[in-house]
């Protein structure tokens, strides 16, 4: 029901959003067209922070009281949350071919990203490594908790590595309001897509839990 | 006080073994000074390459031996069971932590402390000044705070081997980054205060992980 | 259990393991399922079981190395999360792994035990407990020159070093040369009548009838069957065995 009632307004938002960044947003002077990306980069972006602050508290949590929900929090998080970070890496890498000419650059949120990317991309290795499924989830809370805590450390030692971004100018006045209205439209509209897709994926992981629970109890001497 | 003699107990008992058999610092030794040399055939003999790279090289090579080092860790623990016995003793996980955390620094400063003078031999540099030492040792802390958690937790997973360099790395990235850009300042004589935000982020790293590493190693150990 | 009543106190204290409904879950695997116990001390209490029984779930979780999923537990009248270190003083572990380190001497090992159970009079207490498996010949060899029962022994030495009163023994005898058992025996037979609690898990009937003055039987993480204070054959001792330890499919 919940679900049902998320997917409309995300839909609704999502609609809202795509008018306003390709009809009422003006066309930014200097990068033309190609500066449309920067709605979806920012929110993408954003909700690799987000999905990753959802695993850090999910881990921590999941430390602490060792209740399987809130291992399967972190889990479904961690699954968004490296979706986003690839989609974010992609569409950085289309603003970057327009903006330096090429498709890579060491650019510091990019490097800081792809960090990111290969640390979460740990956290479901070591699930598989793991000899048992409970200490499988341990391990990746271990992971998700060291791995959101260097994020501002990686940041900082790539900013300081670089020059800055084009991103670091939106909150110091640099923006057409317009341009301001349409990011925060779209930032909200992927809020909700993410809690829309993380309750989705919690509801077929306790189902794939069940299952298995099930499994463990109809043959009980594996 | 009792928590340190433990912690002291057991980064002796590490050294002692270590002393008996010099399987880590030796072969790791040796591994190192390999790398070393395998770089300068990578990079060339020209002497202008060679500084422009040299504190790459230096970092790359470091962080290898601390992965190599800290892959060994916790091996003699698995080997007949005494990281049971360890835990089954009253002593807190903590102290497991430090006391681990503690021989695996000085393992791996010993190996520094020799690697340094013949990296600064064949490249003709000047590595042993305070500011290199200085960031030498922040970095090595970094190193083995994380590494020490996650080398207990590489144990007690299948493909050991595998697991530690694939969490350490991406998770070290900071700290190499600061090593490698403060050495190169450092290397061409720049002042401390040109080489402070760097180290900065070291120390911050450093005393972040030391404290949160030691908070949850106990769950990196625990069925 | 209230300590205020002072009836209740009594069979407390008396009671140097308490177990309440102990589940342990391996992910969605079951180890343990709802184990209900209660020793009192100075019981020689033994477990026998197939293998995959939850024996040696069992025995770590009353050594307080592995977290419990659900249930309780209390050894000593205190409980494992809040007072570890305390029952952890109380309890030796020996297990068919000797918990050695291979590149130190058996007296380094117990000297490093010793420091980790901060035993007073270290030197003393270790020479004690050499003589008592009687290896103090061997006591400054690096503990990889030593034969597998040697090991052993040391291992007992290294439990008995700080004088628990609970002895968990789990499997002992895996391994061991016939010297090695014999000693292992004579020490907890030595002991018998003194007020150390002994929890066993072995494959040696034998033994149990020898040992132990209760029995379970732990079949698929549940105790199928107890007995205590009887003396039993051990043709029906096999018997019984036989009959609870099938495992139902």
């Amino acid at each position: 029901m919940k679900i049902t009632i998320l997917l409309w307004i995300s839909l609704a938002l999502m609609v809202t959003a795509l008018y306003l960044i390709f009809v009422i947003a003006p066309i930014e002077r200097t990068m033309g067209i190609v500066q449309k990306i920067f709605y979806l980069m920012v929110p993408m972006g954003w909700l690799a922070l987000l999905s990753f602050l959802v695993v850090f508290i999910g881990s921590i949590l999941y430390l602490k009281k060792r209740s399987l929900r809130w291992d399967i929090l972190s889990y479904s998080s961690a699954e968004v949350g490296v979706i986003f970070t690839t989609l974010a890496l992609v569409t950085g890498s289309i603003w970057a071919k327009p903006a330096w000419g090429v498709w890579w650059t060491w650019e510091p949120r990019l490097t800081a990203t792809l960090v990111l990317w290969l640390i979460y991309l740990t956290y479901f290795m070591v699930r598989s490594f793991a000899t048992e499924e409970s200490r499988g989830a341990t391990f990746a809370a271990i992971v998700g908790i060291i791995g959101f805590i260097d994020i501002p450390i990686i940041v900082l030692a790539t900013t300081l590595w670089r020059g800055l971004h084009p991103g670091a100018l939106i909150f110091q006045g640099g923006l057409d309001p317009t341009m301001l209205l349409t990011l925060i439209i779209s930032l909200l509209t992927f809020s909700t897509l993410y809690a829309l897709i993380l309750m989705q994926r919690i509801s077929l992981k306790n189902n794939e839990v069940e299952i298995k629970r099930m499994k463990e109890l109809s043959q009980p001497f594996n | 006080m009792k928590f340190w003699n433990q912690v002291i107990s057991i980064t002796w008992k590490d050294t002692f073994s270590e002393i008996r058999t010099r399987e880590v610092i030796s072969s790791v030794l040796v591994f190192t000074l390999l790398v070393i040399v395998i770089f300068n055939f990578a990079f060339g003999a020209n002497q202008e390459t060679l500084r422009l790279v040299a504190p790459g090289i230096l970092w790359v090579t470091f962080t290898f031996t601390g992965v190599l080092s800290l892959n060994r860790a916790f091996i003699p623990e698995k080997e007949q069971g005494c990281l049971e016995g360890l835990m089954a003793c009253p002593i807190s996980r903590e102290a497991i932590y430090v006391g681990k955390m503690l021989a695996s620094l000085l393992f791996m400063l010993i190996i520094e402390a020799i690697a340094l003078p013949v990296f600064a031999f064949l490249f003709n540099l000047p590595v042993l000044t305070l500011p290199m030492v200085t960031i030498t040792i922040l970095a090595t802390i970094g190193f083995v705070a994380v590494g020490t958690l996650f080398s207990a937790l590489a144990i007690n997973t299948r493909a050991r081997e595998m697991v530690l360099p694939i969490l350490f790395l991406p998770v070290m990235v900071p700290v190499i980054i600061s090593a490698v850009n403060a050495s190169k300042m450092a290397l061409s004589g720049k002042p401390w205060n040109e080489l402070a935000s760097w180290i900065q982020i070291i120390g911050v790293f450093d005393v972040i992980f030391l404290v949160v590493s030691c908070l949850i190693f106990t769950y990196a150990i625990e069925e | 259990m209230a300590m205020d009543n002072g009836d209740t106190g009594s069979t407390f204290q008396d009671q140097v393991i308490e177990i309440q409904g102990l589940t342990k879950a391996f992910g969605h695997h079951l180890a343990l399922r709802g184990l209900d116990l209660k020793i009192r001390q100075g019981e020689k209490v033994a477990i026998l079981g197939p293998n995959g029984a939850g024996k040696t779930t069992l025995i770590k979780v009353l050594a307080t190395i592995i977290n419990i999923t659900s249930g309780k537990v209390l050894i000593t009248g205190l409980n494992p999360k809040d007072n570890a270190e305390e029952i952890r003083r109380q309890i030796g572990v020996i297990t068919h792994q000797t918990f050695l380190y291979g590149n130190l001497t058996a007296n380094e090992n117990l000297e490093f035990y010793g420091r980790m159970y901060d035993i007073p009079q270290r030197k003393k207490r270790i020479n004690e407990v050499a003589d008592m498996v009687r290896m103090t010949p061997r006591l400054y060899d690096r503990v990889n020159t030593l034969s597998r029962g040697m090991q052993q022994r040391i291992a007992i030495a290294r439990a008995l070093l700080h004088k628990p009163t609970i002895l968990l023994l789990d499997e002992p005898e895996t391994g061991l040369d016939p010297q090695a058992t014999s000693i292992l025996w004579e020490i907890l037979n030595v002991e018998r009548e003194d007020k150390r609690t002994i929890f066993l898990t072995t494959h040696s009937l034998e033994r149990v009838l020898e040992i132990s003055n209760r029995l379970l039987i732990l079949n698929q993480g549940k105790f199928a069957y107890e007995e205590s204070g009887q003396t039993l054959s051990l043709a029906d001792l096999k018997q019984i065995y036989q009959h609870y330890s099938e495992i139902e499919v």
